[in-house]
């Protein structure tokens, strides 16, 4: 039986203005601007420009804005505002060598060419809450150091020097991109990097954690984190050379791992890439030890059936938008779904004479 | 060093420099200098995205890391010079002025603009970057060892 069901019209247009209502809160308080939120809550901007995969601070605070604060949904907001834009080509591969480093440590080298720069960091701090900031008051001026002018140079590039770790040799394959072809197996590492720089910071935190405890162990040391401007340069057809667009913030985890060798590989250290848009650290370490233990297959490791190294259930449940909508819709009308499943669940009932063994138990 | 060869080299080097600059600052500079002249689109000023590419471990093959808004537009003065412009985010406005100065940079105004306009920008951008890197240069640990134990 199909019933044609209408009348939720006026119901949803009240849901929404009472959401725009909700949404502004009480009005004696000061509304938020677009620019309070892009300076402010600048984590939250990052987090929804690297899952939304569009770089863009000022339309990733509005969405926030929109979506009362809710990143995912959010992120949603950006992903579908992404498919609006016609594409105008790609990006040099940006060099990450060459950023200017707010932040910058390793946890394998003490003293390394550059220094370990901490930067604006939460690290440190006592993790206690400050009640300073609930009221109003100026901010005094970081303290500022001549900085010294030059090169900071990879880590990786020093055990480079002593062959002790892998390669990463230069190459210029141009990569697949999951915008514009669906998402199969088998996922090469490129196809594999780009679904992870945009996976739900969540997911990919849980299965990094579950790679240190060991499930894919792969002991990672975090060789370096940096965190910085690079500039952003792109072919221009109608010029016929490449010119600077922009510059954007990126967050690179390197990480080193240990690795005992195969048949055709001398024991060295291994390398998990993990670079995100923003200052996003807990999301660059998280691909970089994932990344790692997706590449189990192509260093001849064994597949110990971790969850972290399965790229079809890594790489299929990682991305937040595809999950939530899935998850989602099942909360919208299901009537003729659920009419159809209670038909059958009486007519089993019937079949198996449920009703006479209720009644004998009585 | 290649780009010593590079005949494209100023032009990049403008093209870029107004791309990092503050949003309305290109304007405000040209504005101070000269009078906009007459110009007609090539193609008015239009938003879409680029696709920014990482490398794998930083120097290995390339991957696409994620996109980035675009403003381009390109346009030609009456005298027949053609500027073009591609700036990252959604700013018709500036996208419209860089490319009013780089087809300004193809005339006599060259010397005038380059005093005017990419002077100041360039020497706001150094010292933006350079407060930026003090301030990490303040945040750099100073190691030093304690001694300890018998000799």
């Amino acid at each position: 039986m199909y019933v044609a069901v209408k009348g939720g019209e006026r119901a949803i247009e009240n849901a929404h203005a009472w959401l725009a209502e909700e949404r502004r809160g009480d009005t004696d308080v000061a509304e938020l601007s677009v620019a309070q939120i892009r300076e402010q809550l600048s984590l939250a901007v990052n987090r929804v420009m690297a899952e939304g995969s569009l770089y863009d601070p000022d339309l990733a605070a509005l969405a926030i804005k929109q979506a009362r604060g809710d990143l995912i949904e959010a992120i949603f907001l950006i992903r579908a505002y992404r498919t609006t834009l016609p594409r105008f080509g790609a990006s040099e591969p940006v060099d990450t060598g060459a950023m200017l480093c707010d932040r910058r440590i390793s946890a394998t080298f003490k003293d390394l060419p550059g220094g370990q720069v901490l930067g604006p960091t939460f690290d440190y701090t006592h993790r206690l809450l400050d009640f300073k900031l609930a009221a109003d008051g100026d901010v005094a001026a970081a303290p500022a150091r001549t900085a010294e002018t030059g090169a900071v140079p990879h880590v990786t590039a020093f055990l480079n020097r002593e062959g002790l770790i892998e390669e990463a040799p230069h190459d210029d394959t141009p990569p697949p991109d999951l915008t514009r072809q669906p998402l199969e197996m088998p996922a090469d590492r490129a196809l594999r990097l780009q679904a992870l720089a945009r996976a739900d910071e969540g997911f990919t935190l849980g299965l990094a954690y579950s790679t240190q405890r060991g499930y894919a162990r792969n002991h990672a040391f975090v060789g370096e984190l940096r965190i910085g401007a690079v500039p952003v340069e792109m072919d221009i057809p109608e010029l016929g050379f490449a010119v600077e667009i922009g510059e954007v913030t990126l967050t690179e985890c390197e990480t080193v791992n240990q690795f005992k060798g195969s048949k055709t590989e001398p024991p060295q250290f291994t390398r998990g890439y993990g670079l995100v848009f923003g200052q996003t650290e807990r999301k660059a370490i998280s691909m970089a030890l994932v990344d790692r233990a997706l590449r189990w297959e192509e260093l001849g490791e064994d597949n110990v059936g971790a969850p972290a190294q399965d790229a079809e259930f890594v790489l299929y449940h990682a991305d937040n938008i595809q999950a939530t909508g899935f998850l989602e819709h099942i909360k919208l009308p299901h009537y003729v779904d659920f009419q159809s499943e209670l038909e059958l669940v009486r007519k089993l009932r019937r079949e198996a004479g449920a009703d006479q063994v209720q009644e004998a138990a009585e | 060093m290649k780009d010593s060869f590079d005949p494209h080299a100023p032009r990049k080097a403008w093209l870029g420099l107004m791309a990092k600059a503050r949003p309305g600052r290109v304007a405000a500079l040209l504005d101070a200098a000269m009078a906009r002249p007459a110009f007609t689109w090539l193609r008015a000023p239009e938003i879409g995205s680029t696709m920014v590419r990482g490398r794998m471990g930083g120097t290995g093959a390339p991957f696409n890391l994620g996109e980035v808004t675009v403003t381009r537009c390109a346009l030609t003065l009456d005298t027949g010079e053609v500027g073009h412009a591609y700036l990252q985010g959604r700013r018709k406005a500036d996208a419209e002025v860089t490319a009013l100065v780089d087809a300004l940079m193809q005339t006599t105004a060259a010397d005038r603009l380059r005093d005017a306009v990419l002077a100041p920008l360039e020497a706001e951008f150094t010292a933006t970057r350079s407060a930026r890197a003090d301030k990490a240069a303040a945040t750099k640990v100073d190691f030093f060892t304690m001694v300890r134990g018998e000799d």
